[in-house]
């Protein structure tokens, strides 16, 4: 079932430098929403927020109206066996083969066979299509392939929210558009509310149901991705079309 | 620079230091107390800290046995106490040498290898991608290295025990002519259980320096391959003074009667 997340005034400072400021954002159920910005504009942080990595300085971070400040650890441990995070790097256990990535979370929080767990991991990787290639490791993976796995994991027991940090960043185009397809396909499939963080132009146009565009921790617009494209903000149109706007932060 | 500033700076350094160790130490210990207990990484970590390091264990212990015997033995001789030679070997292998550089043998090579291997786990984005998974790094990481390293050092202290006093009895009974009855009966006459108890006790005390240091280095690891070369030099060096510190304090505790005649 998709989660209902919403980011109001949430604020977050690293020593001197703000990050995000002030940011309200109302994430749609079951829509595919890109968060787009220079680097270091606080896009990442806003998935380590709904991860609980990181704390809000200031605001409130609502999933399906529950104010994450409040969780005690059993909660945020059955938080986080609903959503998915794939990482910007894959993060994959280099310990274990790729099924057994797949399949950690099903080993460390449910009570099925090893065998079912397999037949699962199996499913998720025949979906990333990477069928079959279970005993792999991960050190054996291109980087796009990686990622594949990583999203295969995130989607490992159906989250209801799966989170994206920058899920296409240094790979080559035809590996982009397969990453992209996928996260559609995901988003299809397990009607879970998708967050994709990235400054990939195509990316954003081949994922995105909503686009949120943050500059310097505050956002600067929201919408569809025609809408931000006919924005009159040379900001907005100008990122979205690679060019630089005048004034660029 | 302000003298305080230059005298107080490093002192509430050392404090803050304390103060996060002793922390993330019962953090830990809290687990254990409740049993969530990590058992197949617990015995994976058992098999590859213990097995691992023992033949490194044995040999310094052994030559070290070795060592002091051909040191001693003439003096020993000289002045009549061949009868002292096998129990002064043995006492000090079971209450200090073995337990002390078991604990450098895995201050050197286990602390290095947690530092490390979190390091990289850290620095890779895998211990977020373990808490994004659910798991609680300290259960799925960090206990089961705490509960290997606290079991296993006092199992092969004792075991280096064993061959640093056989390694005195070859060097004793063989190149210095002294008999087997007589280097066996000395050991016997000066080490009871409770020396044996204690050594392994002050082992199992290095474990959990060994094990929290390298854990706490490698779980706040920065940067790159960089920051995980300097957490490991630094869980190692760290690992190492702890030891010899608490050593003498051990001793001193619990060996309370050393040296007083």
């Amino acid at each position: 079932m998709s989660m209902q997340v919403q980011l109001v005034g949430v604020e977050k400072r690293f020593g001197p430098k703000r990050v995000l400021e002030g940011v309200d954002i109302a994430f749609e159920p079951g829509k595919i929403t890109v968060v787009i910005g220079p680097s270091g504009c606080g896009k990442s942080t806003i998935l380590r927020l709904l991860l609980g990595l990181q704390k809000p300085d200031a605001g409130r971070v609502l999933v399906d109206d529950q104010d994450l400040a409040m969780f005690q650890e059993p909660d945020w441990l059955a938080y986080r066996e609903r959503i998915g995070m794939v990482f910007q790097s894959g993060a994959l256990f280099d310990s274990m083969s790729i099924g057994r990535n797949v399949g950690f979370a099903l080993q460390e929080h449910t009570k099925l066979t090893r065998e079912e767990i397999d037949r699962i991991a199996e499913d998720k990787l025949r979906l990333v299509g990477l069928a079959g290639q279970g005993h792999l490791r991960p050190s054996e993976l291109s980087g796009g392939m990686q990622k594949r796995v990583a999203i295969a994991r995130a989607i490992a027991r159906d989250p209801g929210m799966v989170l994206y940090d920058e899920p296409t960043t240094g790979l080559d185009p035809i590996t982009s558009t397969v990453i992209e397809d996928l996260i559609v396909s995901v988003a299809k499939q397990t009607g879970a509310t998708s967050i994709v963080v990235t400054h990939q132009l195509s990316t954003i146009f081949r994922t995105a149901d909503r686009i949120v565009m943050l500059l310097a921790g505050s956002v600067l617009g929201e919408g569809t991705p025609d809408e931000l494209k006919a924005s009159s903000d040379p900001r907005i149109s100008g990122f979205l079309s690679g060019t630089v706007p005048t004034g660029w932060a | 620079m302000n003298p305080f500033a230059s005298v107080g700076e490093p002192v509430l350094g050392f404090f803050e230091a304390i103060g996060e160790y002793t922390f993330f130490t019962l953090r830990t210990l809290r687990l254990l107390v409740r049993g969530r207990i990590h058992w197949r990484n617990t015995l994976a970590q058992m098999a590859f800290i213990g097995v691992d390091s023992l033949p490194i264990a044995l040999l310094t212990a052994a030559s070290v046995g070795m060592v002091f015997t051909l040191e001693t033995a003439n003096e020993f001789i000289h002045y009549g106490a061949t009868s002292v030679i096998g129990g002064a070997a043995a006492l000090t292998i079971v209450r200090e040498l073995g337990p002390t550089l078991t604990g450098v043998v895995f201050a050197g090579r286990v602390s290095a290898a947690i530092a490390a291997e979190l390091g990289t786990m850290k620095v890779t984005e895998q211990i977020d991608a373990l808490v994004s998974l659910a798991s609680d790094p300290l259960r799925f990481l960090v206990l089961p290295r705490l509960l290997a390293c606290v079991t296993m050092l006092p199992l092969l202290a004792f075991l280096s025990d064993v061959a640093g006093i056989v390694g005195g009895y070859c060097i004793a009974v063989y190149l210095k002519g002294v008999s087997p009855a007589v280097y066996t009966e000395s050991v016997r006459s000066l080490i009871g259980p409770d020396d044996v108890a204690k050594g392994l006790l002050k082992a199992a005390i290095f474990g959990l320096v060994v094990a929290i240091v390298g854990s706490h280095k490698g779980m706040n690891t920065r940067g790159g391959a960089e920051g995980v070369g300097a957490a490991t030099t630094s869980a190692v060096v760290i690992s190492l003074i702890t030891i010899f510190i608490s050593n003498y304090f051990l001793s001193s505790v619990l060996f309370p009667g050393a040296g007083a005649n």
